[in-house]
């Protein structure tokens, strides 16, 4: 599992790099490496499904991103209460991790799951739905709800960029409303 | 053990983006990272050792599949992460149309 590590850690690098330096449109590109690791990360762990779909989902972020940073760019600033900020930011930090790390002792054992739940469907999936890939059969047979609640969420979404992203809202009939009329109160 | 350690640390790096990060741009490249950790946290736990990915083939009998469960939940999450990482990035672009700004404590009064 030497592999697994190298990634991991290619991935921590990558996000510290998209954190830390200066420009944006280096920031986006880092992000993007560090999601296409994790996509070679959940082939490893033998996560076909969720490999490919993270992929789709990463180069389609990318394409956001870009279109959101291109040409906008911000000089870097420290003005303020730089130190007293960034002491109580990694204090906190690292709190949550001596914490978590007494929690993760509790879980089982890295490579050795408890398959309750899993031990079922694994052992009727092919019977019951007729899918011989029971990640498939599971969410779209046994948790078909869940699926049909993240369409819910998805489409929620769209509506909801579509409202933030149209310039002028519905006129009265005759009314003619300017471009500039829109930030000022009528 | 050691790779729920490097999965949480990854969290921490997103999350210290999110906490002291000035530009809009750069919180959003902090929650992308947290939610990349989160689903890698969670395929790791669903990971048996030396197991096969979970599609059963006619000619062999397969007994040491990974657990298929955490996989169609990170699935869903995987989309759903798409489509808030979408909304953000239209209230960002809508706010520099505004401000003509990233910097978020140049955001102070509120227009409208």
């Amino acid at each position: 599992m030497i592999e697994l590590y190298i990634l991991i850690i290619f991935m921590i690098v990558g996000a510290i790099i998209a954190i830390e330096v200066k420009d944006l449109l280096s920031s986006v590109v880092a992000v993007g490496a560090v999601g296409l690791a994790l996509s070679i990360v959940f082939l490893i762990l033998k996560a076909p499904d969720v490999a490919i779909t993270q992929l789709v989902v990463e180069i389609l972020c990318l394409i956001i991103l870009i279109r959101a940073t291109l040409r906008k760019d911000l000089p870097f600033s420290t003005t303020g209460r730089w130190f007293l900020n960034t002491a109580i930011t990694v204090c906190f930090i690292a709190v949550f991790l001596f914490v978590s790390f007494k929690a993760l002792k509790q879980l089982p054992p890295f490579g050795y799951p408890t398959m309750r739940v899993a031990s079922v469907y694994l052992k009727e999936g092919l019977s019951v739905t007729g899918a011989t890939n029971i990640v498939a059969s599971v969410i779209l047979d046994f948790r078909a709800y869940d699926t049909l609640g993240e369409a819910t969420v998805l489409f929620t979404a769209v509506i909801g960029v579509l409202a933030i992203v149209r310039r002028v809202g519905r006129k009265k009939v005759g009314e003619i409303v300017r471009e500039e009329d829109e930030s000022r109160p009528s | 053990m050691i790779a729920y350690f490097l999965c949480l640390v990854l969290f921490c790096v997103g999350l210290y983006c999110v906490l002291r990060k000035r530009n809009i741009i750069k919180i959003i490249v902090g929650i992308i990272i947290c939610e990349y950790a989160v689903n890698l946290f969670f395929i790791l736990v669903s990971y048996r050792m030396g197991g096969r990915a979970p599609i059963f083939s006619p000619d062999a009998t397969i007994l040491n599949m990974v657990d298929p469960l955490p996989q169609a939940v990170v699935l869903t999450a995987i989309v759903i992460s798409l489509a808030s990482t979408a909304m953000l990035v239209a209230i960002a672009m809508r706010i520099y149309e505004k401000y003509q700004t990233f910097d978020i404590t140049k955001i102070r009064e509120l227009r409208g």
